[in-house]
């Protein structure tokens, strides 16, 4: 435990600190995990829809999706994914005659964490959109608004505020996800931790700075998700 | 009250021979209505005569099982399908409800919405009426309903009976050709029906055409140039308020007038 006491300079951001590139990581978690996060709203966002008023068909494959994908482990899947993924896609384009592809370690991180996201947030809006009284979308229907004007101005605002409490779980688990992006070799923050304290032997000093750091993105998303909830809950009286 | 006056005036809405099932439960048994402009239509009956269900096939929130609607002149297309008639066409039902001012028994007003916006979110979004147009015609129904100073706040934030005022002006917003009525003051405490009925009674004046379902007996006889009193999904009684209340032959109708007065 000696170097908890000796190598804080090690941190520094000079020339032989390792604090630039600690904080390149967390910048890189921050971009993965805001893609990955604003992919799985928008797969949410359909999966909800379809899964309340799809087709049978819609509605049995996005049960087949949710329920595999919140059953296989989360590193099973980005190691699958990542590389059976990114092999799938080079052997299309080998038959078809295109060079195969360097997928950036960027696009395969936010693609591979938002389509597990995806899966959960189908869930949570679901959920959210069946709490909306009915009556409001039975209003809205006697008014003659058709089916996408209902889900754009009545649905989609009215379950936003049952909705954020869950999105706001979503986002806390998909900032510590990209630490499982390490194993694909992606440099995020987990990884260069590991470097940094291999190299230096200073792992007290790594893994609590890399802790304080995933602490503050926690933090700072929790002020910025309450703000969000509060607004969005204004027309609800006690609970603002 | 001379009902051939109303019969030479254009009609709003015509239902004939409706007929409704909830899997074997049949609910509404051939009921047929004519509401001409100007006409105040009240339907009344004991619980689960069907009232209701009636009220909300007009607009197809309930798809009936069988019979004709026409609105304004205009039929509604239907066609046949395994549970029974779909329409034919939702353009078509969408442009017909806009001429159907609905207000429900439990407002159903938008809760993410201030009460202005409430008002003004079908002519923006449906009618397409400019954002300033609106705004003056919320105004101007807000300021009937008496709830202009209430403009700027949420639903949840107001009394019952202020909601269903709010419900109403939403409702006028659309200048329906009908205004639809589905027990507007049941959900209400008491003390704040008066309130309610007073706006709709003030509506009636003014020579709007409406449906209403409604429990308010005296109400009922005081506002209605028609009645009609169902039982059992069919027409028991019907014609003027006078024949209803005071006329009837039916002695399932009299007892059930006589029960409310």
């Amino acid at each position: 435990m000696s170097d908890l006491f000796s190598n804080w300079h090690l941190l520094s951001f000079s020339d032989d600190g390792w604090g630039w590139r600690m904080l390149e990581g967390l910048w890189s978690t921050f971009q993965i995990a805001l893609g990955a996060f604003l992919m799985g709203l928008v797969i949410g966002l359909l999966g909800a829809i379809g899964k309340l008023h799809g087709s049978r068909l819609t509605r049995s494959l996005l049960a087949i999706y949710t329920t595999l994908i919140r059953a296989v482990p989360e590193l099973v899947l980005i190691l699958l994914l990542y590389y059976a993924g990114t092999g799938a896609i080079n052997q299309v384009l080998d038959m078809m005659g295109y060079r195969p592809i360097d997928i950036s370690g960027l696009v395969a991180g936010i693609v591979v964490l938002g389509i597990v996201q995806g899966a959960y947030a189908t869930e949570v809006i679901r959920g959210a959109m069946r709490a909306i009284p009915n009556g409001q979308l039975e209003a809205a229907q006697a008014f003659g608004m058709s089916p996408v004007t209902v889900l754009r101005r009545i649905t989609i605002p009215a379950m936003i505020p049952h909705a954020l409490p869950g999105m706001a779980n979503l986002w806390l688990i998909v900032a510590k996800d990209t630490a499982l992006l390490a194993v694909v070799g992606f440099s995020e923050l987990a990884l260069i931790t590991r470097q940094a304290a291999g190299l230096t032997q200073a792992y007290w000093v790594f893994f609590l700075a890399a802790g304080a750091l995933y602490l503050s993105l926690t933090l700072v998303s929790n002020v910025f998700f309450r703000r969000l909830e509060r607004h969005a809950r204004r027309g609800q009286p006690g609970l603002s | 009250m001379n009902s051939d006056i109303h019969r030479s005036r254009n009609e709003a809405v015509v239902v004939n021979n409706l007929h409704k099932k909830f899997d074997d439960l049949e609910v509404l048994r051939g009921v047929s209505l004519q509401a001409n402009e100007g006409d105040v239509l009240s339907i009344i009956g004991s619980s689960g005569s069907g009232k209701s269900t009636f009220l909300r096939c007009i607009n197809l929130l309930e798809l009936p099982t069988s019979g004709d609607i026409r609105i304004a002149g205009e039929s509604i297309a239907f066609k046949q399908s395994k549970q029974g008639l779909i329409p034919e066409d939702s353009k078509q039902v969408q442009r017909l409800r806009t001429k159907l001012g609905m207000v429900f028994q439990s407002f159903n007003l938008w809760s993410h919405k201030t009460v202005i916006q409430n008002v003004m979110e079908v002519p923006v979004h449906v009618l397409k009426q400019s954002k300033q147009d609106a705004l003056e015609r919320a105004e101007h129904f807000l300021n009937r309903v008496g709830l202009w100073e209430k403009r700027d706040q949420y639903p949840a934030f107001l009394s019952g009976g202020q909601q269903q005022r709010a419900a109403i002006a939403r409702a006028l917003a659309i200048e329906p050709r009908v205004m639809l009525f589905d027990e507007p003051t049941s959900a209400l405490d008491p003390e704040l029906v008066g309130e309610v009925l007073k706006v709709i009674h003030d509506l009636a004046d003014e020579g709007r055409t409406m449906i209403l379902v409604t429990h308010e007996m005296k109400f009922a006889r005081d506002v209605s140039n028609q009645v009609i009193f169902l039982h059992h999904g069919k027409v028991e009684e019907s014609g003027t308020a006078q024949q209803v209340f005071y006329e009837t032959k039916s002695e399932r109708c009299k007892a059930f007038v006589s029960s409310i007065h």
